[in-house]
């Protein structure tokens, strides 16, 4: 597959496959992710999503096929695409017996960031989430909402080129999603890509481009506005329901 | 080099984050350090297969100054505890029924006029055998006073007069038969296995279960970097517990450390690297806190306290569990810490024995690596 050098992009999957024994969890999926995308990654519970995404961050591997992230191999290197991606995980995932400034030092150190560089890129992300005041509270101790965006700021720390999203917005109140999102945009203005999974469809709508998954293949892609064309639909909601079941509407 | 200073760092991260989890856990903390105090005291003086205290009847029908020196001899003896000097064996039935009697020393009439005559002089001893092990020993101690107290009465020569064969035993390396000599080694093995094992396969599949391993796992570091992060605090906190059992030891109960102090602590430090090893092991297969702590306990605990030697010798095991023990570390770490503290004895005679236990720590850590290497997944 020749790919264009001249754009280059932050994610390609090409003919990407993951099998469990007989069953196809993901089935030749093939697409691309620009750089400074938002992209989102639809489907129903158990259509492969998440397998796919765990194909992409190295932590499985491809039964067959082939992807690069920040043009990085994930068969051949993925502790060089493990150094150039941020990830967030539907599960919560800090140490909550841990206050906020030594989770912050802890993901520093990890990723190879010296004293300086943890102290100013935390004092900034901790403003922009208007958690400052709480450095020495325990993680457990600050609100949910609050949590997951401190979450997503750890993610960003070693500032990577690709950032993972899985299911940010599980279990929190509208205002602090729309506040999530509002990190996500302000995120991929500064060149960061963006792959989120979601469950919900409103919040595709601010994806830049999306793909559906069922049954392991990409059943659509586009802009949401080609995707709703295509399907001559008034929201994403009415495509997604068409495609998982198709005997309704 | 600024890949290994920053692999060291990101290391020394993970050795602070998982002290930090250690020291804020205050009450598995206080746990992990009053359970080997408590268990040396209780063993030290609930569990004993030495006796002391043997509550003692003398059955004399004609008591005179001889027999009186060995109604004294019984009352001097810390083992026994001279209850009463009676003339007939009426009451004894009920004594031993309600306890009061454990063991009653029966003997003949006129035993100074019996030793004068140099005739042959039988005494009973009658020991409560409700507990064999203890009843075994009770009766070697009351054989010996009397054998003594005899000689004494009798003089040399009358010993010597003495036909047939008079069986000296005597215990080397222990010879009170000190039955702390004998569990302290097992009790290091015990709270290191508890410690050690058990914490880092509690600890590591914690991670699991709280979603944070796949943080880790996303990020540039090797799964060895990580479970090494992870597992130092506890190796520290098995040495700190190991020096907590040796000093309690030592202290309390006088137990020798006749070989080197030094290969001693190298020997325990090899012992925490093993345990530490079946941590990780147990880790990459359980997956939830519970399964781990199920499988220490069940699967690890239980053969280094039956199979180890610990308890019941080895040598007198069935085949079949004689054959599993060979692959149990702590059976190995006790002959090497009772030759060590015991007998004083050293490289050139527990060289074999360290080498198994050596064998099997890389062969388990090798097969923790290998797991861990699959991601954990």
């Amino acid at each position: 597959m020749s790919t264009a050098s001249a754009e280059p992009l932050a994610i390609s999957a090409n003919a990407l496959t993951r099998r469990f024994g007989t069953f196809t969890a993901v089935d030749a999926i093939t697409f691309d992710v620009r750089r400074g995308e938002v992209f989102g990654f639809l489907g129903a519970n158990g259509a492969g999503k998440t397998t796919a995404m765990r194909m992409l961050i190295g932590l499985l591997e491809p039964s067959e096929g082939s992807a690069t992230v920040a043009g990085v191999d994930v068969v051949r290197d993925p502790e060089g695409v493990r150094r150039r991606i941020g990830y967030m995980s539907q599960r919560f995932s800090l140490y909550d017996d841990l206050t906020v400034q030594e989770n912050i030092t802890l993901f520093g150190a990890i990723y190879g960031l010296d004293d300086r560089a943890i102290r100013d890129r935390a004092a900034v992300l901790l403003e922009r989430i208007g958690l400052s005041h709480a450095r020495k509270e325990l993680v457990r101790r600050i609100p949910l909402g609050w949590r997951q965006q401190l979450a997503f700021s750890v993610a960003l720390l070693h500032e990577p080129q690709v950032l993972f999203l899985d299911e940010p917005t599980g279990g929190v109140d509208p205002i602090t999603r729309r506040r999530f999102w509002e990190l996500i945009y302000g995120t991929a203005a500064q060149g960061t890509t963006v792959l989120v999974t979601t469950h919900y469809l409103d919040e595709a709508e601010y994806c830049d481009r999306l793909t559906i998954m069922v049954d392991g293949a990409i059943a659509v892609a586009g802009t949401p506005g080609e995707v709703k064309g295509r399907y001559d639909a008034t929201s994403l909601d009415e495509v997604f329901l068409r495609l998982t079941r198709p005997g309704v509407g | 080099m600024s890949l290994l200073t920053g692999r060291l760092a990101a290391l020394r991260g993970i050795v602070v984050k998982e002290a930090r989890h250690v020291l804020r856990d205050r009450q598995t903390l206080v746990i992990l350090l009053l359970m080997p105090l408590v268990q040396v005291l209780l063993y030290g003086y609930a569990i004993r297969t030495d006796v002391r205290g043997i509550r003692t009847v003398i059955v004399d029908p004609t008591p005179d100054a001889t027999t009186r020196g060995l109604a004294s001899r019984f009352s001097a003896s810390t083992r026994h505890q001279l209850v009463s000097v009676q003339p007939t064996t009426g009451t004894m039935a009920r004594g031993f029924a309600a306890g009061t009697w454990r063991q009653a020393v029966v003997l003949p009439t006129d035993v100074s006029r019996r030793i004068a005559r140099r005739e042959a002089l039988s005494v009973q001893v009658i020991t409560d055998g409700s507990d064999p092990n203890a009843g075994n020993a009770m009766k070697a101690y009351a054989e010996a006073i009397i054998r003594r107290w005899y000689a004494e009465s009798s003089g040399n020569a009358a010993e010597n007069a003495t036909p047939g064969i008079t069986v000296e035993s005597r215990m080397r390396f222990n010879p009170t038969m000190e039955s702390a000599n004998l569990f302290v080694p097992g009790l290091i093995a015990l709270v290191v296995t508890i410690v050690s094992a058990m914490m880092t396969a509690v600890a590591i599949t914690r991670e699991k279960e709280m979603g944070t391993m796949e943080m880790l796992l996303v990020s540039p570091l090797r799964p060895s970097t990580i479970v090494l992060g992870k597992v130092v605090p506890y190796a520290v906190l098995g040495l700190i517990n190991v020096g907590i059992v040796l000093a309690a030891a030592i202290v309390v109960f006088h137990v020798p450390v006749r070989g080197s102090m030094t290969l001693l602590l190298a020997m325990c430090l090899l012992y925490v690297i093993t345990t530490l090893a079946i941590g990780i092991v147990i880790s990459t297969a359980a997956r939830t806190q519970r399964t781990a702590m199920l499988a220490a306990l069940g699967g690890l605990l239980l053969p280094t306290i039956m199979l180890s030697g610990f308890i019941f010798p080895v040598d007198s095991l069935p085949a079949p569990l004689h054959a599993i023990s060979a692959i149990v570390p702590a059976r190995w770490f006790l002959v090497i810490v009772r030759g060590i503290m015991l007998k004083g004895s050293g490289i050139s005679v527990l060289w074999q024995e360290m080498l198994v236990l050596s064998v099997l720590t890389v062969g388990l850590l090798a097969v923790g690596i290998r797991r861990l290497s699959v991601r954990l997944d």
